[in-house]
């Protein structure tokens, strides 16, 4: 009923290659993205934006970026944090030193420098494999908030360690800074997740996601076939770092404004963005997204339910969702590997058919 | 120079007391990972976890009051008894035992065969799980250890060195305390593995999970048995990080000081564990103190993963690990 295929005849391998390859399917698609960018930015308050828009669009390209590395190339990271805050010092240092550029190429450049910080600490990983490399990982993740934290180049010499987005405009319009309406500030985030999905999605199922693959499923093997581990393994680090980088520099710019890097990009940022990725799916773009919902909204929605409605103590509430949170993810390593993104696929092979299976 | 050199050795022996603390947390982890091949992050917050019971059981505090309290709007806080520190150790002991037991039974058992980082991510998620557990059960507020452990400075090696190189060592006697604890209990844990029957066992099923399993030795209660070790080891190091700076949140992250040490030493070998730790330990006292104050200080927090990370290039097994055979 929801997902008919009969009379979707593909005549060409682009067309049965395509990323929604059921018709329906790929109409609900526009019809989503067109609600996105046309019809969302008219009803959102600065609640919505703050609480729930923007960290998920953002944390949306964290998940992209590491999903990248970790779900399709095989190498575990637990440095996003470390490497979501080269993005934002980075944004921070270029916007400061040249004003008059446009804050879209601050953004972009960001992203390639954390892309060439990527590079740097995924050398080991071509000596080092599994949860050794997860291990070394977490050198970046240290080293590179110790480093913003005690240089001060970094916050240019700011009395209190903080970096602060200068007011920059788009088309007119505030982008960033405390002048910046909460629709604007969407519709950058948006746009930024849009381009980067498609890109995204794009990169892994071409050749270059492929060799990621193989390196994943077995890298010996892959090795023998003719994929070349350090080109592989290098190029997933640095445009995973891409991702990160732009989704650290959106974070600082767009959404909070003012950082302090321990407490914004420590540790248990590296370990949000990779639970979303395992309750998302791992190897899944349409995963990312879903774990980075999921993720956002279940801090809400239990804030809302347990402090608003039952009225328990915010502490209280905090230690559940910690259990919450922690069971879920042995809950899906046991049950569901491959996360929601899983799920969804099963649902859609079920609504196939539905209400007529047989 | 002379003066220098003093104060080196007097870091250099606080940085050798740091490592065996150190490495008896990486103790628990090799143990774990020996026997079945997990890589338990989780190991910091056992021991936060156990530390934590500890204390709420000797105030006799109730489990989960808030909890209670926020649900049925009572105001219950403590039974009001003070337990024995004995009776407060037995009594943590078995809460271990409980939750090496639901461990196995309610995750890992149901992720026999799977891929060693899917193993470590589930370790993840069971310490989130474990840091709520233990923060809803006895209250998120910072609790003091009290187990009448010698604390404060040693007069004795004070007056000692002062009078040999003209400038007293300060030496906590605490890390004197731990030093100790650590080493009968790595010598402990290394005769239990050589000599009794349950010890050999441990070490076939890590040698060889199938002929083990074909000689008659129960995995699971290996399992079990290695959990509950390694919950011991993390009640140690609990107390012993506890005494020193409270019990709170930051105690799990000696989990994470601990892993470089591994990485160094090698993820199975004990000894390693050891060396490593006290290669770490001592490795970044003397560099924060020689370089430190140099590039601003503070270099406590990455120097060890840079270490590891830059021996690992050079030696991908670590210390004294087994060599890495890769095989299609």
């Amino acid at each position: 009923m929801l997902y008919r295929e009969s009379g979707d005849f593909k005549t060409s391998y682009a067309e049965d290659q395509q990323t929604f390859p059921i018709k329906s399917d790929r109409y609900r698609y526009y019809v989503m993205l067109l609600i996105a960018f046309a019809v969302v930015p008219f009803f959102v308050n600065d609640y919505w934006v703050n609480a729930i828009f923007l960290p998920f669009l953002i944390y949306a390209i964290a998940a992209i970026g590491l999903n990248i590395l970790t779900g399709y190339c095989g190498q575990v990271s637990l440095g996003t944090g470390g490497f979501m805050a080269v993005g934002a010092y980075a944004v921070y240092k270029l916007m400061t030193a040249f004003p008059d550029v446009n804050v879209v190429f601050h953004i972009l450049a960001a992203g390639l420098i954390t892309a060439l910080v990527g590079i740097i600490f995924g050398l080991p990983s071509l000596r080092i494999k599994g949860f050794y490399l997860a291990v070394a990982t977490l050198a970046a993740q240290f080293f590179l908030v110790w480093l913003f934290n005690r240089v001060p180049w970094f916050y240019n010499y700011s009395a209190s360690g903080q970096i602060n987005a200068p007011e920059r405009f788009l088309f007119g319009q505030p982008v960033t800074g405390a002048n910046t309406e909460p629709w604007v500030a969407y519709l950058v985030c948006l746009a930024f997740v849009a381009l980067s999905a498609i890109v995204a999605r794009n990169l892994t199922r071409g050749t270059l996601g492929r060799t990621w693959m193989a390196i994943r499923d077995m890298d010996i093997a892959a090795e023998i076939i003719g994929v070349d581990p350090l080109k592989a393994k290098l190029s997933a680090f640095a445009i995973s770092s891409f991702y990160v980088g732009l989704s650290g520099a959106l974070y600082f710019v767009v959404y909070l404004g003012a950082v302090e890097v321990g407490e914004v990009f420590g540790i248990t940022k590296s370990f949000l963005v990779l639970f979303m990725i395992i309750i998302g799916g791992l190897g899944s773009i349409f995963g990312s997204f879903a774990g980075a919902a999921f993720l956002v909204l279940l801090p809400v929605l239990l804030k809302n339910v347990l402090v608003g409605t039952l009225g328990w103590q915010t502490d209280v509430a905090a230690h559940v969702e910690f259990m919450i949170v922690g069971g879920l993810i042995v809950l899906f390593l046991i049950a569901e590997p491959h996360g929601l993104a899983q799920l969804w696929r099963l649902a859609k092979e079920k609504l196939r058919v539905w209400p007529f299976p047989y | 120079m002379y003066e220098q050199l003093v104060f080196a050795a007097e870091v250099f022996l606080n940085g050798l007391m740091a490592g065996v603390l150190y490495a008896l947390v990486a103790l628990g982890f090799v143990l774990i990972y020996k026997a079945s091949g997990i890589f338990n992050y989780a190991q910091g917050v056992m021991a936060l976890f156990a530390a934590m019971t500890l204390v709420g059981l000797m105030e006799g505090r109730i489990p989960f009051a808030h909890l209670i309290n926020a649900i049925f709007g009572s105001n219950i806080h403590h039974f009001g008894w003070h337990l024995n520190a004995f009776v407060g150790l037995v009594l943590t002991m078995v809460i271990m035992l409980a939750l090496a037991w639901l461990v196995q039974k309610v995750i890992f058992k149901h992720l026999v065969n799977q891929d060693g980082i899917i193993l470590f991510m589930a370790t993840i998620g069971l310490a989130y799980f474990l840091e709520g557990l233990g923060d809803l059960m006895w209250g998120g507020d910072i609790k003091k250890l009290d187990l009448d452990i010698p604390q404060g400075i040693n007069l004795w090696i004070d007056e000692t060195t002062f009078g040999m190189f003209g400038y007293g060592f300060f030496i906590d006697n605490l890390d004197i305390f731990a030093t100790v604890i650590a080493a009968l209990l790595v010598v402990g844990l290394i005769g239990f593995a050589q000599y009794t029957k349950q010890g050999r066992a441990m070490r076939a099923v890590a040698d060889d999970h199938q002929a083990a399993l074909s000689v008659g030795i129960s995995l699971n209660f290996i399992w079990v048995m290695v959990w509950t070790l390694a919950g011991f080891v993390a009640l140690v190091a609990g107390i012993m990080w506890g005494t020193k700076s409270g019990v709170q949140f930051s105690l799990s992250l000696i989990a994470l000081k601990a892993l470089p040490v591994l990485m160094l030493g090698g993820f199975t070998s004990i000894p390693g564990a050891i060396v490593g730790g006290l290669i770490i330990g001592v490795g970044e006292k003397l560099f924060e103190f020689a370089v430190g104050p140099m590039i601003g200080g503070a270099t406590e927090n990455w120097f060890a993963y840079v270490l590891a990370l830059l021996f690992l290039v050079f030696r991908p097994q670590g210390l004294l690990g087994e060599k890495i055979i890769e095989r299609v």
